[in-house]
Order: structure tokens, then C-alpha cells, then sequence
């Protein structure tokens, strides 16, 4: 092998390697607790009701030279709804609602990832949730990365969206105050 | 009228507890079929399923002291000419009526407590949760609750027509004596007076 060849396979190896780098895959830490996901209704338009999924799983991807390479994925356990409120989560699993025996899983797979400047940025996807699957955006910040005490690597954030339930065909009559709901996705994920 | 049982004929106490539960699982049945079907602006959505679930907390005790009054008296023999299939079947459409009104009950509270929140009866009082936290206890229980309350309000429209079938066709006391309209025996009230 030429001097030369050798130079070529070491320069390729390491940008191989640079850019594997760059792409950092994470797994949503679920098992340690540190991922939300919260949404919130308002009821009858006086206050505001709090929710959230208790069990969902995911992993992201973050890419901060190439931020199209990034790409997020997350399956909610919609049995899993929680508003602390035995008959209400009843209802919310039934037929009015999630029909969670139907539709187990909610799932959220990216389409495209983009950064703003100040560490903030928009996530297109498409969300399937009641058995329909529609394109949201999600309004997301970068809360903070780095090494954690344990020797692991972590980077979290917090995305915002708002849904309108019809078009997920949830149509139960909750009054003209309560017919969106706001979602927010709290993540800390480590990384692999 | 006697309180007591005796062996031809029920006691105003049994009487009085027996049409006190039937009024009772057949208004709650209705009532309960009727509320989960309230859109969320009806006045009644908040009121009916606490009325269903104080009344139910009633009905359990009425049942149990129907249950302890059953044992400490006994009940009346079976009518003269009943068959002796008929006096076992009945039996045990008793046994599982009584077991389907305790299983209703049970398995309502499992719903309203399945997230540790206890039932208020009225503004009198509260029962607090025994059992809660299970993996989607609420729609489990509730599965159990629809189907046990269909099964039971079934049961008792077999008894009742049980009943019209003594009354009507084989012309006997059996659901006459229920309704306190038989008299004791003659060589009966002789013993007992």
C-alpha cells in the first residue's frame, strides 16, 4: 500500500468516525424518571386540567454540525393516561376518548428537524394517536447537554405543541373551551 | 304480623329487606345505565353517579344485615307441592343473586377508589379505598361491574318470574308469603301462641 493510499484510508476512518460522532443517538431515560409526557385541557375555560402518560419509550437523535440528521421517535402507552382522577382516566381510555383497546400505542416519528440559533428549533413529524396520524410541529428548546455524575452523557429538552382533539377524532363534547390540548414533552436522554 | 321468621312464613323484617334490596339494585341498575351515558354539560354528569355510588354503599350494608338476619332465622320451608328441583334451583338463584349484589357493589368501589380517592356517601360520610393502584383498575372494574350488574338484574328477572309462576300457575303461597299475605297455619299459630 502507497503512502498516499494509506493517507486516504485514515482520513476516510476518521471522518467515518467524525461523523458518526456528530450524530449522537439518545434513549429517552425512562427507567431514571427524567421524561415527561404532560398535556393540559382547560375545563369548561375557568382553569386548567393536567395530565400525563406515565409509560412511553423513545430515543433521539441530536446532529449539532448537521441538524437535519437529528430525528426523534416516541411511543406512548395511552393506557398509560393519568390525571389523577380514577373515573375521569376510565373515561379517557374508553371510546370517548383514547379507545386505548383499539389504540393501544400513540407514536410520535420525526420528518424533520430544525435549529434556530439560540438553542431553540422546530421538529416536524407525524403524530398517531386514536389510530390517526396527522403532521404536527413541535416548538422545541434545548434546556442543557453534558456529562453527567455517573459517566454517562445527557441532553435534555422540552417541546410544546397544541392538538385539536377532532383531528384525531375525538369528538366527545367537552365545551368550546376544551376543544385543544396542549402537549409538552420534557426529555432527558442518555446517551448511548 | 311476626318480625321473626317462622317455618311456612317470612317475617316483616325478611319482607321488609327483601323488597328494600330489589327496589334498590333495580334503581341503581337503572340509574347507572342511564348516567354513563350523560354528555359532560348534563346537570345530572356530577349528581347521578355520586347518588349511584351512595346508594350502592347502602345497599351493601342492608345486604349484610339481610345476611346475618337470614342466618340468625332461618327461612321458611319450601310451599307444599313445590318440587324438589324447583327448591334447589331456587336455592342457588338465590346464593348468586346474593353474591351478584355483594360482587356489583365490590367491584363499583374498586372503580371509584381505584386511585386511592374514597366514596362519599351523601355528606354523611366517606369509605375510604382498600385496594387501588392496579394497572388500569378502573376500566378492568368497570368491565367486571357492567357485565356482573347485566348478569344479576338477568338472575332477578328469572326470580321474579319464578315467583309469578308459583303465584299463577301452580297457585301456591310462594310469593304471597313475600309479600306478608299469607297467614301461619292454624296447628302453627295454635303452637305458637
Amino acid at each position: 500500500m502507497t503512502f498516499r493510499a494509506i493517507c486516504v484510508a485514515v482520513l476516510l476512518a476518521v471522518t467515518t468516525f467524525a461523523s458518526a460522532q456528530a450524530a449522537e443517538i439518545y434513549a429517552i431515560d425512562t427507567q431514571g424518571q427524567h421524561a415527561f409526557v404532560e398535556f393540559r385541557i382547560k375545563h369548561l375555560g375557568y382553569s386548567w386540567i393536567y395530565g400525563r402518560f406515565n409509560d412511553f419509550s423513545g430515543e433521539f437523535v441530536v446532529d449539532r454540525e448537521n441538524p437535519a440528521n437529528s430525528r426523534v421517535e416516541v411511543e406512548i402507552d395511552t393506557a398509560s393516561v393519568d390525571t389523577n382522577h380514577a373515573e375521569r382516566d376510565k373515561h379517557l381510555r374508553g371510546k370517548d376518548f383514547l379507545n386505548v383497546d383499539a389504540h393501544p400505542k400513540a407514536r410520535f416519528v420525526s420528518t424533520s428537524v430544525e435549529r434556530g440559533g439560540d438553542g431553540t428549533g422546530v421538529i416536524k413529524g407525524d403524530l398517531t394517536l386514536n389510530g390517526v396520524t396527522k403532521p404536527i410541529e413541535i416548538a422545541v428548546e434545548e434546556i442543557g447537554h453534558g456529562p453527567d455524575p455517573w459517566g454517562g452523557y445527557r441532553a435534555g429538552f422540552l417541546g410544546k405543541t397544541t392538538l385539536k382533539l377532532a383531528d384525531f377524532d375525538i369528538d366527545y363534547d367537552l365545551g368550546p373551551a376544551s376543544r385543544t390540548v396542549e402537549l409538552t414533552l420534557s426529555i432527558e436522554g442518555v446517551r448511548r | 304480623m311476626k318480625l321473626r321468621n317462622t317455618p311456612s312464613t317470612y317475617g316483616a323484617v325478611h319482607i321488609v329487606l327483601h323488597w328494600l334490596v330489589a327496589a334498590s339494585v333495580i334503581g341503581l341498575f337503572a340509574l347507572g345505565v342511564w348516567m354513563v351515558e350523560l354528555g359532560y354539560y348534563d346537570p345530572w354528569y356530577n349528581r347521578a353517579p355520586a347518588l349511584h355510588k351512595a346508594f350502592g354503599i347502602v345497599l351493601a350494608a342492608v345486604m349484610l344485615v339481610r345476611l346475618l338476619w337470614r342466618w340468625g332465622n332461618g327461612v321458611p320451608e319450601a310451599e307444599p307441592g313445590v318440587r324438589r328441583w324447583e327448591t334447589r334451583a331456587a336455592h342457588w338463584v338465590h346464593v348468586v343473586l346474593y353474591l351478584g349484589v355483594f360482587a356489583s357493589v365490590i367491584s363499583g368501589y374498586l372503580i371509584a377508589t381505584a386511585k386511592g380517592a374514597p366514596v362519599a356517601v351523601f355528606d354523611l360520610f366517606s369509605v375510604p379505598a382498600t385496594l387501588h393502584g392496579l394497572p388500569r383498575q378502573a376500566n378492568v372494574a368497570g368491565e367486571f361491574h357492567t357485565y356482573i350488574a347485566y348478569g344479576l338484574i338477568g338472575l332477578a328477572g328469572l326470580h321474579a318470574l319464578a315467583a309469578l309462576k308459583h303465584h299463577l300457575i301452580d297457585r301456591d303461597a310462594t310469593l304471597l308469603r313475600m309479600l306478608g299475605l299469607k297467614r301461619p297455619p292454624r296447628t302453627e299459630q295454635r303452637r305458637e301462641a
